[in-house]
């Protein structure tokens, strides 16, 4: 086995976690020894266990599937019981800040609770009925595409590290986000899906305010192609529709909104 | 009624999991008004770790199974101490729950012919866990969570129960929390309560459990008056991480034995074949080609000895670490590199690709992984009525790993998902019926008062323990002397450290504001690992003979005649536990005639 011996190196690390709350705060420095094979969720649980038990911060299963422990790690947004002590220099500290889209609630937590209300606002889909014999029926190449989005774990660094609501508060009224924008492809390329929801992506998701930066699948720690396989086919199958001379038509002497179309 | 923040509801469920959202949503269906409430946020519930998938005879892959038959393999695998009622109830509804999950949105992996897929797990006779890959559990609990919030339930998140409020005569009429992130309290007053809040096994050191799994919902039961039963039986998985230290008992899923696994000691020798119990043996293969075939050939082999029930395997991995046989860091080797190419591995198992690469630096198709047991699942829990959900005490109502029965001593892999969704729904429409029928919800002003100055002291204090010193000596000790492998002096032993760390919990200190305080949400909910490590030791002690998650070093082998038809239960009063024996449910003559048969 290629595995180091159990022998365990007690180097003590520098890490400058950010304490304070939505009033205020500061970088504060700690010093933490680093056993071999150690996440950086463990160096804060041990700052946190030894050193200051009131350290806020969030954590659930500390294997990458939960997608609770997200912050920014100097200063690239990053989960933190995937991010391997070993992968720093132990000369420098480290910097662990909150995410920096959302408000401060304490130390390293943050009111992720815009996603939330997004979630709510998404559209649920609705799945055909099973063919005559009692079955529904799905092929594995044809779902190989969803169950890409379908791997999102919710950590939200997504919607951290997007520019549109990043760097602009007020877009958050208008734009869902990319973790959200998954949802959409992922009912626009089910299979047995019977709602349509390309015009809501656009009016209600705001798809249409993403510049294809790919920041989004940067930080992805689920590795989704998101601007490749899901805003971009997105947007496409959104513009289709809504510049498409003979729906345009349609729409027009129908005089229905979208989102009483039947899809096309 | 008191001065804090109050909610009025007709069914409050603790617990966001699998279960709880599940009878969150039948509860809504059937008219209730209902809340969710969860010590984490929405979708982040220890569900999202259960990787292999739903075990539901179907009949996609192998149209020879139904639910007769994965009964039967439900309670030969809990060593028949299972409440027949509900291993039946799960093993008939479990079809109907996934086709439901299908249409509420969950895309499972599909067969040749466009079904659900469906694979091979431990004590399973036939291929029969439909899942996505080996993030199954994420499947789901995504769907439930999306229906959950299409349906318009109100969840409360980030919010710890501290206590049941109980009506003058004794039935449940709500609960007290807290919100984690102001430390403000609050009250839910409710006419019936359903508890969904998993398992317990943070209070070992070894486990494959989040910091939420502190026995809350098994805590709040017993202290409201329900009874506990089958608290003995603790599953140790067979298969967690056992290096770096980091990740020490991290989940492998027992979906890489199911796609081709195997285990094998230092020696390369693939010892399970040394470890088949005589209940097994017929249906085992006793060759490594017999064992190789079987997984094409279910009709002219016999299944690997690699899938074994857990609790034998973990024995197995046990026995051949103390014999000097293990790896390098304590474990034993699970190698499918060289079984199956890597193509395939990567396609079937990328979460497990993914978490050894990352996590330990090691490429799972092209070496071997080294795992070992780890605290895993609570086959016991609260006593409830198998159709309805309902607990011992009126008003209060449990489902998923909190209630006990469904899996009698041992639990098999992917009987869990299956068992949150079929008593998920049973326990929503169990707690909407009662809730439709019972009196205005009246709690007593004395029980809020009592235990919000007892959370309060916590934070002023300056004197007390730090919690964290307090759960780390909890978790050594439960470790130490309520692992695997027991034995009446070690049980003894920890039943009086429980005690001395009973006492130091009474008196801790966490400094700081009550705002997200780590410190005083630990202190909190050693409350709860307290009481219910006391459970399990108690009911440990008293069982004397080995079945299932429980073995015992000085009774080895099982006692039919006694024990085997007993279920243990814990009660409490007066703050003293106590374990008292109740007769097994009898199981009808047309469901007996299945094991008869087998013979």
């Amino acid at each position: 086995m290629t595995n180091a011996s159990p022998e365990t190196s007690k180097k003590s690390w520098k890490m400058r976690l950010w304490r304070g709350d939505s009033k205020g705060g500061q970088f504060q420095e700690y010093d933490s020894p680093v056993l071999e094979g150690e996440v950086l969720l463990d160096v804060v649980h041990a700052i946190q266990a030894s050193q200051a038990t009131d350290i806020a911060v969030r954590w659930n299963c500390k294997a990458g599937k939960c997608g609770s422990c997200s912050a920014e790690i100097n200063g690239k947004p990053s989960l933190m019981c995937m991010t391997r002590m070993d992968n720093f220099d132990p000369g420098v500290p480290i910097t662990v800040a909150p995410l920096k889209t959302f408000p401060i609630v304490k130390d390293l937590v943050t009111d992720v609770s815009f996603n939330y209300e997004v979630a709510k606002r998404v559209p649920h889909l609705k799945i055909a009925d099973p063919g005559p014999d009692g079955v529904r029926r799905m092929y594995q190449q044809d779902v190989n595409r969803i169950q890409e989005f379908r791997k999102c774990i919710e950590c939200f660094l997504c919607q951290d590290v997007c520019h549109v609501i990043r760097d602009h508060e007020d877009n958050k009224k208008y734009f869902a986000g990319p973790r959200f924008f998954l949802r959409y492809a992922e009912m626009s390329m089910h299979p047995l899906n019977t709602e349509d929801v390309r015009s809501k992506a656009r009016e209600e998701g705001g798809i249409s305010l993403c510049n294809i930066t790919k920041c989004c699948t940067e930080v992805c720690p689920e590795s989704i192609h998101i601007t490749d396989n899901a805003i971009i086919p997105m947007k496409e199958r959104v513009v289709d529709r809504h510049f498409d001379p003979v729906a345009w038509l349609g729409r027009k002497i129908s005089r229905k909104p979208y989102s009483q179309l039947p899809k096309s | 009624m008191s001065s804090f923040e109050t909610h009025e509801y007709d069914v409050i469920v603790i617990g966001a999991g699998g279960a709880g959202l599940r009878a969150a949503i039948e509860s809504v269906a059937l008219g209730s008004k209902t809340a969710v409430i969860t010590k984490s946020l929405l979708g982040k519930a220890h569900t999202v770790m259960a990787e292999g998938g739903i075990a539901a005879a179907m009949g996609n892959v192998y149209p020879e199974d139904n639910w007769e038959v994965h009964f039967r393999d439900t309670m030969r695998g809990g060593k028949m101490l299972n409440n027949w009622r509900m291993a039946q109830l799960h093993a008939q509804e479990t079809p109907d729950r996934v086709w439901e999950l299908e249409e509420w949105g969950a895309v499972f992996d599909r067969t040749g012919d466009g079904k659900i897929s469906q694979r091979d797990f431990g004590g399973h006779r036939y291929a029969r866990l439909a899942h996505v890959g080996d993030r199954t559990g994420l499947e789901m609990i995504r769907t439930l969570q999306q229906k959950a919030v299409a349906d318009g339930i109100e969840v409360f998140m980030e919010c710890s129960i501290l206590k049941l409020l109980t009506n003058d005569d004794g039935s449940v009429c709500g609960a007290l929390g807290y919100h984690r992130v102001s430390g403000e309290y609050v009250v839910f007053k409710a006419k019936a309560v359903v508890l969904a809040t998993g398992g317990l096994g943070r209070s070992w050191k070894v486990t494959s459990n989040s910091w939420e799994c502190t026995g809350d919902g098994h805590a709040l039961a017993i202290w409201a008056g329900a009874e506990l039963i089958d608290m003995e039986f603790i599953q140790f998985h067979p298969t967690g991480m056992v290096w770096p230290l980091s990740v020490k008992g991290l989940l492998v899923t027992e979906g890489v034995r199911g796609d081709g696994g195997t285990l094998r000691n230092s020696d390369g020798t693939r010892f399970m074949f040394n470890y088949v119990p005589e209940m097994f043996r017929a249906e085992t293969a006793d060759t490594e080609e017999e064992a190789d075939r079987w997984y094409t050939d279910k009709k002219g082999a016999r299944r690997t000895p690699d899938l074994l029930p857990r609790d034998e395997v973990a024995r197995a991995i046990n026995s051949e670490v103390k014999a000097g046989r293990g790896s390098p860091h304590g474990g034993v080797f699970l190698d499918i590199f060289s079984r199956r190419d890597p193509e395939y591995i990567k396609r079937r198992l990328p979460s497990m690709y993914h978490q050894f690469k990352q996590l330990a630096g090691v490429d799972i198709t092209r070496e071997a992984m080294e795992i070992g047991p780890t605290c895993h699942y609570a086959m016991g829990g609260v006593r409830v009525d198998p159709d309805t959900a309902e607990s011992t005490v009126k008003g209060l109502f449990a489902c998923g790993e909190v209630a006990g029965g469904m899996h009698g001593s041992n639990r098999l892999g992917g009987n869990s998902l299956g068992d949150l969704l079929v008593f998920g729904r049973r326990a929503g429409i169990g707690a909407s019926q009662y809730a439709s029928s019972c009196k205005e919800p009246s709690p007593q002003e004395g029980e809020i008062k009592s235990i919000v100055a007892e959370a309060d002291k916590i934070l002023t204090s300056t004197s007390g323990e730090n919690p964290f010193d307090v759960l780390h000596s909890l978790q050594d000790t439960m470790n130490e002397l309520v692992g695997i492998i027991r034995v009446e002096r070690e049980l003894v032993e920890a039943k009086d450290a429980l005690a001395k760390l009973s006492d130091r919990a009474r008196n801790l200190s966490a400094p700081g504001n009550k705002g997200y305080n780590t410190g005083w949400h630990h202190a909190l909910d050693l409350r709860c690992q307290l009481t219910v490590a006391q459970c399990v030791t108690l009911a440990a002690l008293e069982r004397k003979e080995s079945r299932g998650g429980h073995t015992r070093d000085d009774f080895p082998g099982p006692d039919k005649d006694h024990f085997g038809k007993v279920n243990l239960a814990c009660s409490m009063a007066s703050g003293e536990i106590s374990v008292t024996e109740t007769p097994l449910p009898e199981m009808p003559a047309e469901l007996a005639r299945l094991f008869e048969e087998a013979k």
